[in-house]
């Protein structure tokens, strides 16, 4: 259960070693968190005993999770559900940037298959849950990069595009079951996914969108960006005559 | 048939879906459980999560058509669980009685007074609302409906497991309590204003028991030399010749019990600011005299809050938390440091709540026993809340106290551990009576109570 003032007591994060969702789970931390399931591709490299270490009693374990694998994620929650319990809090944090789909359709099909499909159907997946146990959030990371897609990496934000708008329908369709979804839009996070390329305006780190999440989740809202100045810059951006977004974009 | 509902406490906290099923007593065993269970619901008035049982079944108790009768020679009375307070007080206050005990509002059931304990102002000579309860009818997991009592030796243990069992030894759907018989309508109620907790402190220390009934309303949201300030309020249920002396105009109707209805307030954001509040406070503070004797009716004194129907809703969207613990009378250091600490949190509301508590009732997990009790209402929405209510949790149990259950919305499974030594006692016959889980609720499952 989420308490009165939304901690959670579980926690579960698709795509176990994303930087940002370690950092949500820190920033989740307190005496009501127990239990924390990693959903990793490679549980060998999850290193559970380390964010177990940040935490101030939960117990951090590491269980094999693929995006990709789109049939099993209704049996991957449900035993999830059956180890641990209700699911208070799932960050679908799995992802990943795709630099070469632009030039290779089999790498773009894959990167879809990742980034929205996985999305889609693990996401469904976990709204069944919640819905069953009348309760709970679903915490998608979604991407400002797929609220306009850039010359740069359009693929990528093609997938978080379509992430953003099912997510975003999903919330609408649990309304009144008890379960919520919120989409976190951040800019440009230092992370493992980022490395080696040079800050964008507006860049943070993993913390300060962590600290974003736990603030909107203590609002209930539905959508949170990170940093939330990106929310006016892209009001605006959004609209921006064409010749005016290709020469931001270079 | 049930209808799907978002369900909370009276604090807008932590919201969660389930079927609520509204049947009368023979129907109860008949509600589908299912693998989230089912638990019983009163009025609500609990401020967290155990009236609610999210993805499974809520059973709301239908009173019949008779559900009230009353033994005039006996005193007491047989009521079926569903039935509020302030029903059953407009039948039973114009014969001349009282309930024995009631809590700071009368839109509780009788169910809900017995599955929280319920304690009120008068709780260092009368103890608690289960205290008076001379038998329940309670229908178990296994659909079986069983009269129990606390002299009935082979039930003695499920019933004390009842009496402030937060519904979860099964759904109560009658039960016979002795009546406080009573010649007016009024209480004589003598109001002291006191300038620090010091004062406070040392008045109710010393003088509780020359009434029946005593609490002090206590500011916690000034800060400076007044931290403390209070008001004083001891009174007994006032006779025919204390109207006679004090309000002989209350005299022509002694015994009329017809409280108005409500006004409501609307849906607002958070009201409830900081300024809002000290201003309240100011106002109620200055606005009582140094000493003084009043006649207070008997809603008046018992629920004055009652007065304002839904204001909980000034707290907003966010919803809001309401702090009880109770600490032993040789932990008084521990209450000061709660009081300052709270005081210079600066985020407590309103009026806070400071009473001492008599005896235990027997109940495995009622909440009264010796000590102080504080109660203070904070505002969930306020960033940085849970660092600073761990550590008055945990002042609070290593001082060999414990948190009200009907009011906790935020603790851990520890922190209840600590506060019930007898809490394993009673998962041990809660067990016995439902082995396979039908009875479960949000604060169960939070609290790992089953
Ligand atoms: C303004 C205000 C003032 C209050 N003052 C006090 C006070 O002074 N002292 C005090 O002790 N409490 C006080 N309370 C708390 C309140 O008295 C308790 O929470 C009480 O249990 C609420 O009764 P309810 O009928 O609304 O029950 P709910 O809140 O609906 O349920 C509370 C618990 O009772 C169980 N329950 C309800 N009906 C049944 C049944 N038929 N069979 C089995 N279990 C059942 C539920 O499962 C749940 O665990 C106050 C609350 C408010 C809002
Ligand atoms: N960093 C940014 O600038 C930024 C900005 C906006 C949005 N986001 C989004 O935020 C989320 C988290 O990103 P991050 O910055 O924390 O990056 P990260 O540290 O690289 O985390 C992404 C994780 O996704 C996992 N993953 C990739 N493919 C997977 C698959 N098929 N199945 C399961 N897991 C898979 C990766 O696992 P492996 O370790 O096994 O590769 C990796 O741990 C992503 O959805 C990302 O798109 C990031």
């Amino acid at each position: 259960m989420n308490n009165a003032i939304h901690q959670p007591q579980t926690v579960v994060v698709l795509g176990g070693k994303s930087d940002i969702a370690r950092a949500i789970v820190v920033a989740l931390d307190s005496a009501s968190l127990r239990t924390v399931v990693l959903g990793c591709r490679n549980t060998d490299t999850a290193d559970a005993a380390g964010l177990e270490a940040q935490l101030s009693g939960a117990t951090v374990t590491a269980r094999h999770f693929d995006a990709t694998d789109h049939a099993g994620h209704a049996d991957w929650v449900s035993a999830v559900a059956s180890d641990h319990g209700d699911l208070d809090i799932v960050i679908q944090a799995f992802g990943q940037l795709g630099l070469d789909a632009a030039d290779d359709p089999v790498a773009a099909a894959d990167l879809v298959n990742v980034n929205y499909a996985g999305a889609v159907s693990s996401g469904l997946a976990v709204a069944d849950r919640l819905r069953a146990q009348g309760h709970g959030v679903l915490v998608a990371l979604s991407s400002v990069a797929g609220v306009r897609t850039r010359a740069s990496n359009f693929v990528y934000g093609s997938t978080k595009a379509g992430l953003d708008a099912f997510t975003t329908g999903l919330g609408h369709a649990l309304h009144g079951s008890g379960a919520r979804v919120m989409t976190v839009r951040p800019g440009m996070v230092r992370t493992s996914m980022t490395e080696g390329m040079d800050d964008a305006p507006f860049t943070v780190d993993a913390v300060d969108v962590a600290a974003a999440t736990v603030n909107g989740l203590r609002k209930k809202k539905a959508v949170v960006w990170a940093p939330a100045k990106l929310q006016g810059v892209f009001g605006l951006l959004r609209f921006a005559p064409d010749f005016v977004w290709r020469k931001l974009d270079t | 048939m049930g209808h799907q509902e978002l369900l909370t406490g009276w604090g807008r906290t932590s919201a969660t879906s389930a079927t609520v099923e509204s049947v009368g007593a023979d129907d109860v065993a008949q509600v589908a459980s299912g693998q989230r269970g089912a638990i019983a619901r009163g009025l609500g008035r609990a401020y967290g999560d155990p009236a609610q049982n999210g993805g499974g079944a809520v059973i709301r108790v239908q009173p019949s058509a008779n559900p009230v009768w009353i033994d005039t020679v006996e005193s007491t009375a047989t009521v079926d669980a569903g039935v509020s307070f302030d029903e059953l007080l407009r039948r039973i206050v114009p014969h001349g009685f009282f309930v024995p005990v009631t809590p700071g509002t009368r839109f509780i059931t009788v169910g809900g007074a017995i599955a929280s304990d319920v304690h009120g102002k008068g709780h260092h000579r009368d103890l608690t609302f289960g205290h008076h309860v001379l038998s329940l009818d309670i229908v178990l997991a296994d659909g079986s409906e069983r009269t129990i009592g606390p002299d009935a030796d082979a039930d003695a243990e499920l019933y004390w497991a009842t009496i402030g069992g937060m519904g979860l030894t099964g759904v109560i759907t009658r039960a016979t309590f002795r009546l406080l018989r009573i010649e007016t309508n009024r209480c004589l109620v003598e109001t002291q204003r006191l300038p620090d907790l010091e004062a406070l402190i040392a008045a109710m220390s010393d003088g509780d028991a020359d009434h029946r009934y005593s609490v002090a309303w206590v500011d916690l949201a000034t800060k400076g030399s007044t931290v403390g300030r209070s008001i004083l309020e001891r009174g007994d249920h006032a006779t025919l010749d204390d109207l006679a002396e004090h309000a002989p105009k209350a005299l022509r109707n002694p015994l009329a019990f017809a409280p108005g209805s409500l006004a409501s307030v609307p849906p607002v954001p958070n009201v409830m600011n900081r300024l809002a509040v000290r201003t309240f406070n100011e106002l109620w503070f200055r606005k009582a005299p140094k000493q003084h004797i009043g006649t207070p009716t008997l809603t008046g004194f018992f629920h004055p809050l009652d007065g304002v129907g839904d204001w909980n809703r000034f707290y907003g969207t966010s919803g809001f938390l309401q702090y009880q613990f109770v600490v032993p009378f040789d932990a008084i250091d521990t209450l000061r440091e709660i009081v300052d600490r709270v005081v210079a949190n600066g985020n407590a509301s309103v009026i806070s709540v400071l009473k001492r508590f008599g005896a235990e009732s027997g109940g495995f997990l009622s909440f009264p026993k010796p000590g102080w009790t504080l109660t203070f209402d904070l505002a969930a929405g306020v960033p940085g809340l849970g660092p600073f209510l761990a550590e008055l949790d945990q002042l609070v149990v290593n001082a060999g106290g414990r948190h009200y259950l009907a009011k906790d919305a935020h603790t851990t499974p520890d922190i209840i551990r600590a506060g019930y030594p007898r809490l394993d006692a009673w998962k041990a016959i809660r067990r016995s009576v439902d082995p396979d889980g039908r009875w479960a609720s949000d604060q169960a499952r939070r609290l790992d109570l089953l």
